[in-house]
Formats: C-alpha cells, sequence, structure tokens
C-alpha cells in the first residue's frame, strides 16, 4: 500500500512518520500513537468524537488523512489536558456533571475550547450553535451549556478583574 | 468503515493537477477540504485511486477585490468566508448562509470550490450563487472558462465541469448600496443539510432572484414568483406563493412530500419579504 513520509507535532512533540495514504489522522493517532482519549464514532464527520485540533482549530479527525497533517501540529485531549489550556472547561463539566458515559466528552471539550478562545461573548444560543455537531447520547446538552457558559463567564470576569 | 486504498499526490501547482488528471482519468478525484469526499470514501460510495490534494496550491486561494465584483479562489474555506469583512461587506448573503453550513469542524476545512464542485442540491452555497447569478472560472490545460451559476448546475451532483477541468474561482458582484437580500433555511439540528431554504437577492428595485435548495436535483430560481413580487410588491405575495407551485414542483423526499414542501417554500419566502422588499 501506498505509504509517505510525515513530520507532524502531536501535542507539542515533534515526530516523523512513516503513514499508509488511506490512514486516517484520527488512526495515527490512536493506533499507531496510543493516543486513544479522541473517540471514533460514526467514521463520516457526523458525531463530533473524534474532533481535534489541527493548527488550533477544531477539525475532524475523522475526515482527514494522516498524511494531510504532514508539517501541521496536532492537539488531541491528551495534549489540551496535560498542557492545562482547558482545566476550567474540564473542572467545570466534572462540577455540573456534564458527562455520563464520557463517549462525547473528549471531542465535546476540543469544541468548546475553540469557542472559549475564538467566541469569548458567545451566550447560551451561541453555545448551542457551536456545539451543535457533537453529539452526547447521555446528557440532554443542558448540563453541558452550563459547564461552558461558567467558563465563559469566569474567562470574562478574569479578563475584566486584570483591567483587560 | 474505512475508506478502500488510494494512491495520494499533493500537487504544488495548477499544471501538475492537470497532468495527473490526464494520466489518471476518472479514476483520480480533487481533494479539497474532503469533508465530502472523505466520508464518501468511507462508506466507499466511490473508488477513485489517486487523490489529488490541492490544498497547497496558491493560484486557488485567497478573497479578492476587484472594482465590480469579489473574486473567492476555491480553497477558501467556509471558515474563511464567515469572518471576512470583504464578503460580509459585499456578499452578504453568503455571509448570512455561513452558519448554517455544516458544523464548526467541518466549516473550519470545507472549501467553497468543493461544495459548488460537489454540487449537493440540498447545499447552502449552490443556492447563493444561483441567487447572486455569480460566475464560475473554470480552468483546464490550456483554457479558462467562465460560466454562470444558472448553467453550472446540471443535476443531482453533476456539474459544468468537464474532465481535465476544476473550479479555480467564483466571482460574485458586488453589492452595492441598493442590494437586499434574504436567507432562511429549516433544517431539524442547526448544521444540519436543510429540509428546504431560500437564498435570495435583489441587487438593485426591480431585479429579484430567489433560488431555493432542497426541493430538487440542483438549485431551483423561482422566477415567476419573483416577477409577482417585483410588480406588485408586498401585496404580491399570495400571487407569488401560488406561483411557487410551478416555479418549484417540488419531489419529496426522506423529510418531507412535495405538497409539504410547497407550503414550506411559501413560509420561507414571508418570512424573506421584509429584507427584501425595504426600501433604501
Ligand atoms: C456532517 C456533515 C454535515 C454537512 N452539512 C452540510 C450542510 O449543511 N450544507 C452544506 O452545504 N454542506 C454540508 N456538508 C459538506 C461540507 O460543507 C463540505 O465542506 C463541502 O460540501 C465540500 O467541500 P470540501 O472542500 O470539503 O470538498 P471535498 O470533500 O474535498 O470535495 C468534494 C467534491 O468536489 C470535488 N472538488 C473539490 N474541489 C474542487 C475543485 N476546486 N474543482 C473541481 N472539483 C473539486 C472533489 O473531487 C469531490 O468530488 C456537511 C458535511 C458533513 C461531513
Ligand atoms: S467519528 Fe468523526 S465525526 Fe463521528
Ligand atoms: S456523556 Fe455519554 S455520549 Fe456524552
Amino acid at each position: 500500500m501506498e505509504q509517505h513520509d510525515i513530520n507532524v507535532i502531536v501535542n507539542g512533540q515533534k515526530l516523523r512518520r512513516r503513514v499508509s495514504a488511506r490512514q486516517h489522522l484520527i488512526d495515527f493517532l490512536r493506533n499507531e500513537l496510543s493516543l486513544t482519549g479522541s473517540h471514533l464514532g460514526c467514521e463520516h464527520g457526523v458525531c463530533g468524537a473524534c474532533t481535534i485540533q489541527v493548527n488550533g482549530t477544531a477539525v475532524r479527525g475523522c475526515l482527514m488523512l494522516a498524511v494531510q497533517a504532514d508539517g501541521a501540529s496536532v492537539d488531541t485531549i491528551e495534549g489540551l489536558s496535560d498542557s492545562g489550556a482547558i482545566a476550567d472547561l474540564q473542572d467545570a463539566f466534572h462540577k455540573h456533571n456534564a458527562l455520563q458515559c464520557g463517549f462525547c466528552t473528549p471531542g465535546m471539550l476540543a469544541t468548546a475550547a475553540e469557542l472559549v478562545e475564538q467566541h469569548p461573548n458567545a451566550d447560551r444560543e451561541e453555545i448551542r450553535a457551536h456545539i451543535s455537531g457533537n453529539y452526547c447520547r447521555c446528557t440532554g446538552y443542558h448540563a453541558i451549556v452550563d459547564a461552558i457558559a461558567t467558563v465563559l463567564d469566569a474567562r470574562r470576569k478574569a479578563a475584566g478583574g486584570s483591567g483587560a | 468503515m474505512k475508506a478502500p486504498p488510494f494512491g495520494y499526490v499533493k500537487a504544488r501547482e495548477l499544471g501538475q493537477v492537470f497532468d495527473l488528471l490526464d494520466q489518471h482519468g476518472d479514476e483520480a478525484k480533487i481533494l479539497a477540504g474532503g469533508q465530502s469526499l472523505i466520508p464518501s470514501l468511507n462508506l466507499r460510495l466511490s473508488r477513485p485511486t489517486l487523490l489529488i490534494d490541492i490544498n497547497a496550491i496558491a493560484d486557488l486561494q485567497g478573497i479578492r477585490e476587484t472594482a465590480e465584483t469579489i473574486v473567492v479562489g476555491a480553497l477558501a474555506t467556509h471558515v474563511a468566508l464567515e469572518k471576512s469583512p470583504i464578503i460580509s461587506r459585499y456578499v452578504p448573503l453568503v455571509a448570512a448562509a455561513m452558519p448554517h453550513i455544516a458544523h464548526p469542524a467541518i466549516r473550519n476545512r470545507g472549501t467553497i470550490g468543493g461544495s459548488l464542485a460537489f454540487a449537493d442540491p440540498a447545499a447552502e452555497l449552490p443556492a447563493c450563487a444561483t441567487a447572486l447569478e455569480a460566475t464560475f472560472i473554470l480552468r483546464g490545460r490550456s483554457a479558462e472558462r467562465r460560466v454562470k451559476a444558472a448553467g453550472f448546475f446540471h443535476g443531482l451532483f453533476e456539474t459544468d465541469l468537464r474532465p481535465g477541468e476544476i473550479l479555480a474561482a467564483i466571482e460574485f458582484p458586488k453589492a452595492t448600496a441598493s442590494h437586499r437580500f434574504a436567507f432562511s433555511e429549516l433544517a431539524r439540528r442547526h448544521g444540519d443539510y436543510a429540509m428546504i431554504g431560500l437564498a435570495a437577492a435583489s441587487p438593485q428595485p426591480g431585479t429579484l432572484r430567489l433560488a431555493y435548495f432542497g426541493v430538487a436535483d440542483r438549485p431551483v430560481a423561482a422566477d415567476r414568483a419573483a416577477a409577482c413580487l417585483v410588480k406588485d410588491g408586498a401585496a404580491g405575495i399570495e400571487a407569488a406563493c401560488a406561483c411557487l407551485a410551478e416555479d418549484l414542483e417540488p419531489s419529496g423526499d426522506l423529510n418531507a412530500g412535495p405538497q409539504t414542501k410547497l407550503h414550506l417554500a411559501g413560509v420561507l419566502l414571508q418570512r424573506a419579504l421584509p429584507s427584501l422588499l425595504t426600501s433604501a
């Protein structure tokens, strides 16, 4: 099967790997690098379980080929957790009980991370629209929206408090 | 499911794309954002032997302003259009449609060229291009063709693109002060493909194009209904709704039967009316 060499930064670490052309980025992360935090559900872009960040923006890991990540920087839920970048989101999900089985949670967090970075003033309606592409089978979304809204609020207060 | 095996080339310039298309013919597929192509590979609806990744080709990027038009490179992503001040100022219909196209993670990678070349009859951008009478710039190895939106969509997933050609850019007329537009759609979940939608544009008083999507195998311009509104303004709405049956002749689908679709088409038209008819 056709193979390609790629250089990629995964969770801050530079890697060089050989991948087959047809391998999806999410399978590369899960199977070759054992980064199994991001999940696979539908494999055609509908459920959002595989959402990761590529060059700082959320993408579907099942709709990108590993070979396309050549030269890119990829962050999975493991990296986002370890760096502390989403500690407040994780905390809020925990406090609001914004998960039950947790299957959707890594994708939810990767999606929410982009929202809190790029739309600090999002209201509940906008939060709902932003996570509309992520299926959760357990919580009915209310607790997830609560958790994200809490973080936005806290970050706004922190920014205001420091005079920013 | 996983995609079947295929080869992959990241093309560096257009000449290389034309070479590969010549060599591989139908067996090769262009890969832009991959947000429609990769699902279709995963579902094994399509089995190309080669993917030609065009994402690195500079000629296909960017959003440019000319005296009378806005030229959008095929590789402009949905999110780039959504955030572009040029688009919100000069092509506001497209800006209004953007949040309805799929979900943020998909808009981060999906491109305007991919969406138009894919020609899904339920997609937003083909209808916007139809309402705005956009021009499609198609490039082959030795020639460039300019095709109006009305001639570009041939049917379900079928366009005017010929073997060996690619969609390079889309040209939209610039909205002027008298430009009026409306966009609205009905979807089961925000970001899903619409059950039915309407993209409408009136570049100046006396001209109006109503392009419906999700009603047939391509975007449909409701010209009779538009004529009623142009002639009688808001007073023409009832006649316009009556004309929709002839304009659209909708086929039913999983979402709704023809009668329901017609009813919804009228509902969308009523919703659009205030934005289309406000005086300057
Ligand atoms: C879950 C989900 C929901 C979605 N919902 C919507 C929605 O509500 N509305 C909507 O409009 N879309 C929706 N989409 C599709 C999405 O918007 C895609 O981004 C878009 O349709 C295809 O663009 P792309 O750049 O990803 O193209 P690709 O998937 O890369 O390509 C699509 C097709 O176009 C061809 N192609 C691409 N670029 C060119 C070019 N420049 N010249 C010639 N041929 C070319 C390819 O060979 C392929 O056949 C959805 C997708 C998913 C996965
Ligand atoms: S597994 Fe990627 S969106 Fe469902
Ligand atoms: S917590 Fe179970 S799918 Fe979301």
